[in-house]
């Protein structure tokens, strides 16, 4: 190929965060252990919107991910004198109020004037609700196809899955650092791509592997090394575990990598795990900004930690978009206990039968009671086979979950006795009574791209 | 001949809703042939009998050396719903490679397989 200024042109998009929680260090070990463009965080998972939602119940002004002042700061220095642009989903379900912050923690820092902060806003249909459903949007359930009507009444947030276009907006309007609330993961390293390489709406092929690229780095090191079945003995270093950067051209390939002297590896297998991981229909992995094509990935290990992504092909968007729902489903609680050799297992067992008979003594119903022995068979079921004679010790887990928050109050109050009056050698409960949690559960559910409308806004 | 998918595959697995996904991928190219003549739907289904409540679907992705399952009913629920320890069906991964193939001997010694005694 007959390079050009264009094609040989690579632009290095950076992870440092794949969730909220996820390492406090990894954004400014992104931005000094090498040369990167942007640097992306992703921090928005359906567990976590629920939190946010439930904070900003609590105070109006929360309701975003307050780690990601913690990374602006670590990172002011890249993105002022280095012009290093930062695109994060930590605007949760407040963005502007996660904006005006981030402009605060600049401001502190003597970056006053020098940081603009785009804020993508137009996801939040709560306030739309009504009319939608009233002129015809009936948001039904993809699971369970029941329309939203059923629960309107206990409905928390609703908010779509933007694309990458209002990003892309942002950054050619000069915000060095972009905030959304609910967009895709993938559109987080998109959107830096089609900025860059001015992407069509219709170069279905490009948008694909933008989305690809976005798939590998939404999840951190989970691509680098971490959390990696294949050959994890001999994955080098974890404690320094690098993050992944995309080295993206123009034509839409790729190389995965990280930075030199970190530990973990990017290998065929290593990105092969992650992009299997959360998987649907491989052919259709639908998203608001292309539908990319999984069968069409080409890997190839071009050298060490350097993994060449090529080949992908992607067909026209639908004319829909994703609307994640919260809403007040009931109360849970779950209790633990340890009980130890010698016949750790069987004691955990007369124990759970025991909490069970008094359970239905007292007359508390729950629409679930689930009991897991942790240690024998709790994540692979009857599949971990008959749990060994001599057990060390087993956790009694047992978990409840109802409509009526007095039965579910009462059962953690059940837990504790078992101490003194049921089977013996018991211990592990010092953590106190379990504690009653409000479920918000998820609705999800599809609406037409035309009646959703994102804004734009740049602060300085 | 038994063969332990742990010994051939590696895997990863996430969730949708109350579905687990598990991405199943050949420890070597020449393996993969293995898996998606092995790793049916049915023998999946059969696997995880009594721990799922829906169907299973299979994808094929032989680009990746892969084989993607979608388990439905497999996680209580999800998400905030689950009482389960893995309510995110991170290591449906690993349950999965739990299964024994059997394949005839000449083939695993051409593929040079390696055997489990179990």
């Amino acid at each position: 190929m007959t390079s050009t200024g264009t094609q040989d042109r690579v632009v290095r998009v950076a992870s440092g965060q794949g969730f909220w929680g996820d390492s406090l260090d990894a954004p400014r070990q992104q931005v000094e252990g090498g040369q990167v463009d942007y640097l992306m965080l992703d921090y928005l998972a359906e567990v976590t919107m629920s939190i946010l939602q439930k904070q900003k119940e609590r105070d109006p002004d929360m309701g975003y991910a307050r780690d990601f002042l913690g990374a602006i700061e670590s990172v002011l220095p890249a993105i002022v004198e280095r012009g290093v642009r930062v695109v994060a989903n930590a605007g949760g379900v407040n963005p502007v109020a996660c904006a005006r912050a981030v402009l605060d923690v600049a401001a502190k820092r003597g970056a006053a004037g020098r940081v603009k902060v785009g804020v993508v806003t137009g996801d939040d249909l709560l306030p739309r609700l009504d009319e939608l459903l009233a002129s015809g949007h009936e948001l039904r359930n993809m699971d369970t196809g029941e329309p939203l009507s059923v629960i309107r009444d206990r409905v928390l947030s609703a908010n779509a899955y933007i694309g990458s276009t209002p990003i892309v907006e942002a950054l050619a309007r000069g915000a060095n650092v972009v905030v959304t609330g609910r967009s895709t993961d993938t559109a987080l390293t998109m959107a830096p791509l089609r900025h860059e390489f001015g992407w069509g709406a219709e170069d279905w092929n490009a948008l694909a592997a933008g989305i690809i690229a976005g798939h590998i780095l939404e999840c951190g090191a989970q691509c680098s090394g971490g959390n990696c079945l294949y050959d994890w003995r001999s994955i080098p270093d974890l404690a320094n575990v690098g993050y992944p950067i995309a080295e993206a051209r123009a034509d839409g390939t790729f190389v995965v990598t990280k930075h030199p002297g970190t530990g973990g590896r990017v290998s065929f297998h290593s990105v092969a795990e992650q992009l299997v991981y959360e998987m649907g229909d491989p052919h259709a992995y639908i998203t608001p900004d292309v539908v990319a094509d999984f069968t069409s990935i080409r890997l190839e290990e071009v050298g060490p930690d350097r993994v060449r992504v090529h080949g992908i092909t992607g067909k026209p968007a639908t004319d829909k978009l994703k609307v994640s729902i919260a809403y007040r489903f009931g109360w849970k609680a779950v209790g633990t206990l340890v009980y130890s050799w010698p016949d750790a297992m069987e004691k955990a067992q007369l124990a759970d039968r025991v909490l069970r008979e008094r359970l239905d003594r007292l007359g508390l119903k729950f629409d679930e009671v689930l009991t897991e022995f942790v240690g024998a068979s709790a994540t692979h079921g009857p599949l971990a086979g008959a749990p060994a004679a001599d057990l060390p010790e087993v956790q009694l887990r047992v978990g409840v979950r109802g409509t009526d928050r007095a039965s579910v109050e009462r059962f953690t109050r059940e837990i504790a006795p078992l101490v003194l009056n049921g089977p013996p050698s018991v211990t592990g409960f010092a953590g106190g009574r379990p504690k009653v949690e409000e479920i918000v559960a998820y609705w999800p559910a599809l609406v037409d791209k035309t009646v959703v409308h994102t804004n734009v806004e740049v602060l300085s | 001949m038994k063969v332990r998918l742990l010994d051939v595959a590696h895997a990863r697995s996430g969730d949708k809703g109350d579905t687990a996904n598990v991405g199943v991928i050949a420890l070597k190219p020449e393996w993969y042939a293995l898996l998606d003549r092995y790793v049916t739907r049915d023998r999946v289904a059969q696997h995880f009998r009594g721990m799922i409540t829906g169907d299973v679907v299979r994808f094929e992705l032989p680009n990746l050396l892969a084989l993607n399952f979608l388990l439905h009913g497999a996680l209580g629920g999800g998400g905030t719903l689950s009482l389960k320890t893995d309510a995110q069906g991170k290591v449906y991964s690993t349950a999965l490679l739990r299964m024994v193939l059997d394949v005839p001997a000449d083939e695993a010694r051409q593929l040079g397989l390696p055997v489990h005694a179990g």
